[in-house]
């Protein structure tokens, strides 16, 4: 497991590469040169590291929790992303983005979101180093998340509905990707997760590592060894990248990614690429990808907006099919059951995306047994859900009424 | 540039007309839209109007180099249950109806999931000329150079105004037809002005390969066609195409091609040096 991935076209196996428009070659050229010098100048990872633990608030804990623990049958130790500034793991990332951004000379910065986390996140960047924001979000979610859509115009950034295909989070990406390849002369697109044409995959994996890289130290201190497993949520595959790329070469280790598995894997209703084990080209990658018998992309079903995409980052197909990690659904109802379980033991209500890799925990204790000690990565605070949550249990009447 | 050159079906038709001492027409019509025999009658109309080479598009959930005038005829495709079989079908039809050679244009998922040898295969089999890839580059097709090569096909890759001398020079090397130069960096829709990025970009790409070039993104009127036609061996025409059937049926497209025809005529051309 030593091999230097991706090669220098972007490829981890046969997933990755670019496909991609001409038009967008050079430029990505330009980025991978940016990135990698960046990468090697001290001054800028020096920078990254500062805005990272005085602004964003890293390192994050690592928590023992006790009383999920004994539910869980298994000692759990939760990555306690969701206690980053702007309340995720993908602070990160966009900092990281951010920063070269700023480096490269571009005054404008593009991305597309779901629900709005990244979006947030990005518009936060944008204040925080003074650079123009414009956020691309599906018309669907503009309406469904319009508290979100408020944080970024409070932010300064300006949001544009993408009202063609299905409205939602994969047509954004497209519509940023339209604006990109006439606006690159002065313009980053910073993407939101581990996915999209090389060197996104590998820079955003980079700049998110450090969620396993302190755990994987936070553990030693805590344990005197590496824990036996490590669980994270699978939607781009940000958070769950950033959590296993300092564990990939610690094979006993194991790796387990939890995809949305949405009204029941069985059902078809779901957004659990890896499982539905359908290779092909979306977004400027090869991966895994839910698309029909021609090809075309089918919309995925999750009530957690930032798992619910039907595509996920190269490097993931590649730990799966090599074996490396293992990737598994969890249904909504299972992800609820989570989210409530974690509130009721340990005060902690966590983003439903980051339920999805508490109820995978849940199984993978059973499976591993009591001597067990399972690292989890959770990926953001659920203030963002408690429309649904509040909706999922009843706790909300039809006014809005608590 | 007089080495061997690859020009191919649509390459030999584009050199045709620039023997008579004009750019030719290369009119874009995606399959399916409005349905799919109107869309079988539309291509058909260009094909009387005059059109040399003939794109089809084949319609795709996620098209990032489209504007909305092909993403909305592309969705309504769809939504109207258009297969690729039924892409081939088309192909198969317009290629029965006349010689003009049919290339189709397509994003790549659509193919890898028919198989790249498959679809090669049959798509030879119905009479097409070939594949314009746009969110595919030579570096990442090792598979369709060898299925095109193997069934003679014209694989036409794209340059554009951001793509380095390196670049024109291994995209070039791996094209068969022709060479398709994005006039714009931007997306497929009909623009009141020409960009000044086409001109420069067709010399560059000249200097790299003795294929014909053809030029596209924007072109919408018989002006602009003239103004193209007098650098470019070939004048690309898609949006326009679809605004026409909208807005005229199979009437209006055969009357926009009459009219294009007439514009890549306008300008007395050299003779290609070859
Ligand atoms: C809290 C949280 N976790 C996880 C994700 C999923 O993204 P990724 O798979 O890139 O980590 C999101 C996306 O919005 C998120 O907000």
């Amino acid at each position: 497991m030593t091999a230097v991935l991706p090669d220098q076209l972007g490829h981890f196996g046969r997933f990755g590469g670019r496909f991609m428009p001409e038009a967008l070659i050079a430029p990505l050229d330009e980025l991978t040169a940016a990135w990698q010098e960046a990468m090697a100048d001290k001054s800028f990872t020096d920078e990254f590291e500062r805005m990272l633990r005085e602004y964003a608030g890293t390192p994050s804990l690592l928590y023992d929790a006790t009383r999920l623990s004994d539910v869980a049958g298994a000692r759990i130790l939760l990555k306690r992303e969701d206690l980053n500034h702007t309340g995720a793991h993908k602070i990160r990332n966009v900092l990281g983005q951010a920063l070269l951004t700023k480096r490269m000379g571009k005054t404008r910065v593009i991305a597309e979101t779901g629900a709005g986390q990244h979006g947030v996140a990005t518009a936060t960047a944008c204040a925080y180093l003074d650079l123009e924001c414009v956020v691309y979000m599906g018309e669907v979610d503009t309406e469904r998340q319009a508290l979100n859509v408020a944080r970024m115009k409070l932010l300064g950034a300006e949001v544009i509905p993408v009202k063609t295909g299905s409205r939602t989070l994969k047509d954004a990406i497209n519509e940023a990707l339209r604006d990109w390849v006439s606006s690159v002369d002065n313009t980053h697109y910073l993407l939101g997760t581990a996915a999209g044409g090389h060197p996104f995959p590998a820079m955003v994996r980079d700049f998110v590592r450090g969620i396993g890289d302190e755990a994987r130290a936070q553990s030693l201190e805590l344990l005197g060894r590496l824990p036996d497993a490590a669980v994270a949520c699978v939607g781009g595959g940000s958070n769950a990248i950033g959590l296993f790329a300092a564990f990939v070469p610690d094979t006993e280790v194991k790796l387990f990614g939890i995809e949305a598995g949405g009204d029941g894997y069985e059902t078809g209703r779901h957004a659990a690429t890896i499982t539905a084990g359908q290779i092909g080209v979306l977004h400027g990658a090869r991966s895994y990808l839910l698309q029909d018998e021609d090809g075309q992309t089918i919309e995925s079903h999750s009530i957690s907006a930032g798992l619910d995409y039907p595509g996920v980052g190269p490097e993931h197909s590649w730990l799966a099919e090599t074996g490396r990690a293992s990737y598994r659904p969890v249904a909504d109802a299972e992800a609820m059951e989570s989210f409530r379980l974690l509130a009721r033991t340990e005060g902690i209500i966590p983003a439903i995306e980051s339920a999805h890799a508490i109820a995978g925990t849940l199984q993978i204790a059973r499976e591993l047994g009591p001597d067990a000690t399972i690292l989890v990565c959770l990926s953001g605070r659920g203030d963002k859900d408690m429309d649904t949550a509040g909706e999922w249990f009843g706790l909300i009447d039809g006014n809005g009424k608590a | 540039m007089s080495d061997v050159v690859a020009l191919g079906n649509a390459g030999t038709a584009i050199r045709k007309a620039n023997d008579e001492g004009r750019a030719a027409l290369v009119g874009y019509l995606p399959a399916g839209y409005p349905t799919i025999d109107g869309g079988i009658d539309a291509i058909k109309a260009m094909v009387d109007g005059g059109a040399d080479v003939l794109e089809i598009g084949l319609p795709y959930s996620d098209p990032v180099m489209d504007g909305v005038t092909i993403q909305r005829a592309a969705e309504i495709a769809l939504a109207g249950g258009l297969r690729t079989r039924d892409v081939l079908a088309t192909v198969e039809k317009i290629a029965a109806y006349s010689d003009v050679p049919v290339l189709v244009m397509t994003y790549w998922n659509p193919i890898e999931r028919y198989g790249v040898d498959r679809f090669a295969a049959d798509f030879a089999a119905a009479g097409g000329a070939g594949l314009i890839t746009p969110d595919l580059i030579p570096d990442e097709g090792a598979e369709w150079i060898a299925a095109a090569d193997k069934y003679e096909l014209d694989k036409v890759f794209l340059v554009s105004p951001s793509s380095t001398d390196a670049r024109i020079a291994l995209t070039t090397a791996n094209c068969r037809g022709f060479v398709y130069a994005t006039a714009v960096m931007g997306v497929t829709g009909a623009r009141d002005q020409i960009s000044d990025l086409a001109a420069p970009l067709v010399s560059r790409t000249k200097a790299a390969t003795g294929l014909p070039v053809g030029v596209g993104l924007g072109v919408s009127n018989a002006d602009q066609a003239a103004g193209v036609a007098a650098y470019a061996d070939a004048v690309i025409v898609g949006s326009a195409f679809v605004k026409a059937l909208d807005a005229g049926g199979a009437a209006g497209v055969r009357e926009l091609t009459e009219s294009l025809a007439e514009g890549v005529r306008r300008e007395p051309r050299k003779p290609v040096d070859r």
